[in-house]
C-alpha cells in the first residue's frame, strides 16, 4: 500500500522550457517529487533553479512542457481533449495548496506576526478566526517566537522574520513547500535558526522542494539532490553521492568552491 | 587616570570635568533676536487689522453665524464629501485600470485622465451645467441603434448635479494619479506574496497592497481635499449657492465686500485647519507598523524576558 502511494509523485515536471524574452532559462527540465519527500536544489547564479520553483506555483508561466502537482496541471486543464489556459481565480485555487518561503522573508509590513499567520487561513481557507488563531500561536511556538506574536516585522530580525515566514506557510497546511533561497538575504549568523527550523520540518515528512547554497543543509536533510546549470538538470542523487562523489564536471568544479 | 604624554590633546582638566553631560549652552542670541522682531511686526499687524474700521469686523461678527452664510456653508461641505467620495472610488477604478494588463481598461483610463487634468475645472462646470444647449436628450440604447429611454437634459441637470459631476470627475482624474503613484510605491514582492498564498486580485488589493500604499496616498489626498473646499467656490458661477455665492448674495444687497469675503475666508481657514488635523491622524495611523519603539513592543519585550527559554530552545 505504502509504496504504492509512493508511486504517484505529488509533483511531476515534463520536459519543462522557460525564457524571458530571447534568453532561455529553463531548458527541459524533467523532476518527479515523491510525498514526504525533501528535494534541495543546487546551482551557480542563473542556473534557473529559482525560476524552476516560481514555475511550480505558476508565479512563471512555463513555455513549453506541464507541471503537475497532486494530480492536478498548474495553470491548465483539459477540456475535451483539449488544454484550455485557467483563470486568474482557478489558479489561485490551484495555489492554495503550496507554501512558499521567499529569499526577501515578503511580510506584510502592515501586519503583526500573528495577524501575518492567519491572514490566509481566515480570508481565504475560511478557518474561524479563534482557530486559526490558536494554530498560529501553535506554529509560532514551533518555530520558537511565541513571544513575538504582536510584534511588526519590523520590529524583528531577518532570522525571526524567516521564522515567521515559515510559520506563515505552514498555516495553510499545504501538500507542498517551496523554499527559494531562504537564506540568503541573512546575516551569516542568522542562518543557522532558520536552517534548524527548515531541518525539523524536513524530519516530519512534509514535501519540499528547497533552492539553496546551503551545502551542509543539503547534506543533512535532503532525501535527494538535484545540481542544475545551465536550465538543465545535470546531476541528481542521494546527497552523500551528488556533494560527497559528484560525477559531473560541473557539478565538481561548483561543489569544490564550498570546500 | 595618570597623565601621560599622549594625553597632550585633551584640554586641561580630568575626565570628570569634560564629560558632556556638565556642558553650558551658549546663549542663542541671533535666535532670540529674531523671535523678538517676529513678534514686534506680528503684534503690529494683528493691531492695526483690528483697528482698521474698513474691514468692518462688527459686520463679520454680525453675518458670521447667519443662516444665509451657514447653509451655503453646508453646501459647501456637502459638495466636498460627495464630490471627494465619488472622486477617490472612481480615481482607483481608474488606478487600477491604468495599471492593468488589458490594453483597453489601461487606455480608456489613461484618456479619462488626460481630459479631465488637461482642461479647466471652471471651464467644465460650465460645460456640464450647460450640457443641454449640446445634447437637448439623454437616452440610453444601442449605438447608431433604437434608444430603449430618454430624458429631456434640463431635468436632469441641475446646478447640483452639475457641480458635483464636474467636481468628481475632475478629482477622479488627480486622484487616479495619486493612488497609481501610492501601488506602484508598493514592493513588488508583496504582490507575488499574496499570489502565491493564491489570493484573487482584489482580496490582495483590498488587504494587502492598499493598506501599504495609504501612506503615501494619504499625504497627497489631504492636499486635495484642502483644494477641493477652495474648489467648491467655483460653482458659484453656475448659482449653487454654495459658502462663497451666499456671502456674494448679502453683499450685493449691503454693499460690505470685505467683510463678508472675510466671513467666508475665515470659514474656509476653520474647516481647513480642522482637516489638518484630521490628516495628521490618519497618517499616523497608517505608519503604526513603523514605530519601532512603542507600547507594543516594550510589553513583548516584558514577555520575552518572562520566556528566556523559548528563543534559545530552538
Amino acid at each position: 500500500m505504502n509504496a504504492l502511494v509512493n508511486l504517484t509523485p505529488l509533483v511531476r515536471a515534463r520536459n519543462v522550457h522557460k525564457s524571458f524574452e530571447h534568453l532561455e532559462v529553463l531548458k527541459g527540465i524533467d523532476l518527479d517529487v515523491a510525498p514526504g519527500e525533501v528535494v534541495v536544489i543546487l546551482g551557480p547564479s542563473g542556473s534557473g533553479k529559482s525560476t524552476f520553483l516560481r514555475c511550480i506555483n505558476h508565479l512563471e508561466a512555463i513555455n513549453r512542457g506541464s507541471i503537475e502537482v497532486d494530480g492536478e496541471q498548474i495553470g491548465y486543464r483539459m477540456n475535451r481533449g483539449r488544454l484550455v489556459q485557467l483563470s486568474n481565480h482557478a489558479i489561485a485555487l490551484q495555489r492554495r495548496k503550496i507554501g512558499m518561503v521567499f529569499q526577501q522573508f515578503n511580510l506584510y509590513p502592515h501586519m503583526t506576526a500573528l495577524q501575518n499567520i492567519i491572514e490566509a487561513p481566515v480570508g481565504i481557507h475560511g478557518e474561524s478566526r479563534s482557530q486559526a488563531t490558536d494554530n498560529a500561536r501553535a506554529l509560532l511556538d514551533r518555530v520558537g517566537l511565541s513571544a513575538k506574536a504582536d510584534n511588526y516585522p519590523r520590529q524583528l530580525s531577518g532570522g525571526q522574520q524567516q521564522r515567521v515566514a515559515i510559520a506563515r506557510a505552514l498555516a495553510i497546511k499545504p501538500k507542498l513547500m517551496l523554499f527559494d533561497e531562504p537564506t540568503s538575504a541573512l546575516d551569516p549568523e542568522l542562518v543557522g535558526e532558520v536552517l534548524a527550523t527548515m531541518r525539523d520540518l524536513a524530519s516530519q515528512g512534509l514535501t519540499m522542494i528547497v533552492v539553496t547554497h546551503e551545502i551542509g543543509f543539503a547534506r543533512e536533510a535532503a532525501d535527494r539532490v538535484v545540481f542544475m546549470d545551465g536550465g538543465k538538470i545535470v546531476e541528481q542523487g542521494k546527497p552523500e553521492d551528488v556533494i560527497g562523489n559528484p560525477q559531473h564536471p560541473r557539478t565538481r568544479s561548483f561543489l569544490s568552491r564550498f570546500i | 587616570m595618570s597623565k601621560k604624554s599622549g594625553d597632550i590633546a585633551s584640554p586641561s582638566g580630568d575626565a570628570a570635568e569634560r564629560d558632556v553631560v556638565n556642558a553650558h549652552k551658549p546663549v542663542p542670541t541671533g535666535r532670540v533676536a529674531a523671535w523678538v522682531v517676529t513678534l514686534a511686526i506680528a503684534a503690529y499687524f494683528a493691531w492695526s487689522v483690528a483697528n482698521n474700521e474698513n474691514f468692518g469686523w462688527h459686520v463679520v461678527g454680525q453675518y458670521f453665524f447667519d443662516p444665509v452664510v451657514i447653509s451655503g456653508l453646508y453646501v459647501s461641505l456637502g459638495l466636498t464629501v460627495v464630490a471627494m467620495a465619488f472622486g477617490i472610488v472612481l480615481g482607483l477604478l481608474l488606478a487600477v485600470a491604468r495599471l492593468s494588463k488589458d490594453r483597453l481598461a489601461s487606455s480608456l483610463a489613461s484618456l479619462f485622465i488626460w481630459f479631465f487634468r488637461g482642461t479647466p475645472l471652471l471651464v467644465q462646470l460650465i460645460f456640464w451645467y450647460n450640457l443641454s444647449t449640446l445634447f437637448p436628450t439623454l437616452s440610453i440604447g444601442i449605438p447608431f441603434g433604437p434608444t430603449f429611454v430618454s430624458w429631456d437634459t434640463n431635468s436632469v441637470i441641475s446646478p447640483m448635479t452639475a457641480a458635483i459631476a464636474g467636481l468628481a470627475l475632475n478629482e477622479a482624474a488627480y486622484m487616479a494619479e495619486i493612488i497609481r503613484g501610492g501601488l506602484l510605491s508598493v514592493d513588488r514582492g508583496q504582490f507575488e506574496t499574496a499570489e502565491a498564498f493564491g489570493m484573487t486580485r482584489s482580496r490582495a488589493l483590498r488587504r494587502i497592497i492598499i493598506p501599504q500604499a495609504m501612506r503615501s496616498i494619504v499625504p497627497p489626498t489631504g492636499n486635495q481635499l484642502i483644494s477641493m473646499i477652495k474648489a467648491t467656490s467655483l460653482v458659484s458661477v453656475i448659482a449653487m449657492a454654495d459658502l462663497l455665492y451666499s456671502v456674494q448674495s448679502i453683499y450685493n444687497r449691503t454693499f460690505e465686500v470685505v467683510p463678508m469675503l472675510l466671513v467666508a475666508v475665515i470659514w474656509y481657514l476653520l474647516i481647513t485647519s480642522v482637516l489638518n488635523i484630521c490628516q495628521s491622524y490618519i497618517e499616523r495611523y497608517y505608519s503604526r507598523s513603523d514605530r519601532r519603539t512603542g507600547t507594543v513592543k516594550a510589553i513583548k519585550e516584558d514577555a520575552a524576558a518572562l520566556v528566556p527559554a523559548q528563543e534559545a530552545g530552538q
